[in-house]
């Protein structure tokens, strides 16, 4: 008896735990939510207030209007396609090469790679700032994006998945007379679904929550993505609490959705990527 | 096609692209370094001069610089331990076999690491309002002294460190939720037979079996760590009286406000080498541990 009720108490408070937890965890995101749809001024009180007394859309309409929030939405949607896009265009076939193609040099290209990840991507910042002003491309979408169009991280991710694949297969279809190509396209790509996926979702999301690199490359307002229009109305509107909750939630929701429905790929990629 | 040829077909545009953007660049800071690079440069190369290593030693007379570096070290030293023991708690309340719902609290906790830290931050810096915060108003009504979280540079930086553990630590959960599946059962099972208690079990099977885990966890976490920008930018702009200015911060304001491009480049790789000093530090002492 004294055995079963210590697995209740045990289970209680293990459970008591995680609704704590969980609710410091997704509070301060529900309060954002609460909060963009308040009349302005309206969460300025104390104590303050949970939820809006009559519910409006008028902060989402200012930004909108005034703030022209729907620009740097669509650029950072733009920019967000196009860095996913390029991501599967160049690390795909790189992680497939590491994984299953001979070529000499190989396994040191690979751990170079890995040895360079440990520097920081702040150090090549500043050169790569001058390099693009060289080429005209400062203040420009494709400086936005070239710099992150390969990733090391990318190439090892789609390695590691690529290496289940059996090496019979690729034999049988090269006796068939299949070129490497051919290969690549119609056999080792379908079996690589998943894992295209899950690079796929990391680079839309790297891109979207982006902040250092885009804030130093573009200096037009009206190519801001996202994250750098925030953090410039968060520093003009530091009273408008409700609007700047609301241009949060425009930041935030679109991609948490997106997680919420692929987390099953985010999740076995971040396992993947860093157990080895 | 031959396989070498399609090799580097298929991997050759990728690595053009990480070396004309990646390992070009960083050679090329190690030479920027060592200049005087500045807007007069910027408008002509002609301005540009050598200095050897003027740079470096100008940041060690550099008060800001030395305040920079040890907010970062203590962002570091404070925020990484608790950052690991919360991702640690929460995988092993979800890991149990007496949790329910454990998917949705698992969905929960991670919710935050897909956020943008940028519109977090604006969150979070309503959050600690000294009059109207949430923050504040909970401690008010625990009978606590409410407190001036980011205009005191006391509370500034702590409430830094209580905002970044709150959204990275479901990263790490994950990693450890994925070790501790790799535990066989049967060790459980064996050491319940023999009578063995929850806080037993957790010290002498769960900790050790995790720490290949751990090991890699922490090393992440601190260069992650170290690379302390947006929380200060959006929250504080580096004040109260400096007290959250970061080695990236100050980088930042070196190289894009006073455009001081030879100077901050310095700045980036002193923090390079101070990772890779930690990293090193950290091989040694674990290498040394998981060998036992």
């Amino acid at each position: 008896m004294s055995l079963r009720s210590n697995t209740w108490s045990a289970r209680g408070s293990i459970n008591a735990l995680l609704v704590v937890g969980g609710i410091a965890a997704v509070f301060p995101l529900l309060w954002m939510l609460a909060v963009s749809f308040m009349a302005p001024g309206e969460a300025s009180h104390f104590p303050p207030p949970l939820l809006p007394k009559s519910p409006t859309l008028a902060n989402y309409r200012t930004l909108f209007a005034d703030a022209g929030i729907g620009r740097y939405f669509i650029n950072s949607l733009l920019l967000a396609t196009g860095a996913t896009l390029l991501s599967l265009a160049f690390n795909v076939g790189a992680g497939y090469a590491f994984a299953k193609l001979h070529f000499r040099g190989r396994e040191k290209l690979f751990r170079m790679l890995l040895g360079a990840l440990v520097i920081p991507g702040q150090v090549a910042m500043l050169p790569l700032f001058l390099m693009l002003k060289q080429m005209g491309l400062v203040n420009s979408f494709v400086g936005v994006l070239i710099p992150s169009a390969a990733s090391i991280f990318g190439i090892f991710l789609v390695r590691q998945y690529a290496l289940t694949i059996p090496d019979a297969l690729l034999e049988a279809a090269r006796l068939d007379g299949a070129g490497e190509l051919r290969i690549f396209r119609s056999i080792v790509l379908p079996l690589l679904g998943p894992i295209l996926v899950t690079l796929a979702l990391f680079s839309f999301l790297g891109s979207w929550n982006d902040f250092m690199w885009p804030l130093i490359v573009l200096t037009d307002k009206d190519l801001y993505t996202l994250p750098v229009a925030i953090a410039s109305l968060s520093s003009e509107h530091v009273q408008d609490n409700e609007m700047m909750m609301a241009g949060s939630v425009l930041t935030i929701v679109p991609v948490l959705l997106i997680f919420l429905g692929l987390q099953r790929y985010y999740l076995q990629g971040l396992t993947m990527g860093s157990v080895k | 096609m031959n396989t070498p040829r399609a090799a580097w077909l298929l991997a050759g545009p990728a690595l053009a692209v990480i070396l004309l953007f990646f390992f070009l660049p960083v050679c090329a800071a190690l030479a920027l370094s060592l200049t005087d690079f500045d807007l007069y440069a910027l408008a002509s190369l002609k301005n540009l001069r050598f200095v050897g290593l003027d740079n470096y030693l100008q940041l060690l007379r550099t008060p800001l610089f030395w305040k920079a570096l040890a907010n970062t070290f203590i962002f570091v030293v404070v925020g990484v331990p608790l950052s690991i023991a919360a991702s640690l708690g929460a995988a092993l309340l979800i890991n149990s076999k007496l949790a329910w719902f454990k998917p949705m609290f698992r969905t929960v906790f991670f919710a935050p690491v897909v956020t943008s830290m940028v519109a977090v931050a604006v969150i979070w810096r309503y959050l600690y309002h000294t009059r109207y915060g949430v923050i504040n108003y909970v401690l008010d009504s625990l009978g606590l002294q409410p407190l001036d979280w980011l205009g005191d540079p006391r509370f500034a930086m702590p409430a830094i460190i209580l905002f970044a553990v709150w959204k990275n630590f479901g990263y790490n959960m994950i990693i450890f939720l994925a070790g501790l599946q790799c535990i066989p059962s049967d060790l459980y099972e064996a050491a319940e037979l023999d009578g063995a208690r929850r806080f037993a079990m957790l010290r002498h099977i769960t900790l050790p079996a995790l720490a290949p885990t751990m090991f890699m966890v922490s090393l992440l976490t601190m260069t992650g760590y170290f690379q302390l920008f947006a929380e200060p930018y959006v929250m504080t702009q580096g004040g109260p009286l400096q007290s959250t200015v970061s080695v990236l911060y100050f980088m930042y304001e070196q190289g894009f406000k006073w455009w001081n491009l030879g100077r901050a480049t310095a700045v980036a790789f002193v923090l390079f080498v101070l990772m890779f000093g930690v990293t090193l530090l950290q091989l040694r002492f674990a290498g040394r541990g998981l060998e036992e």
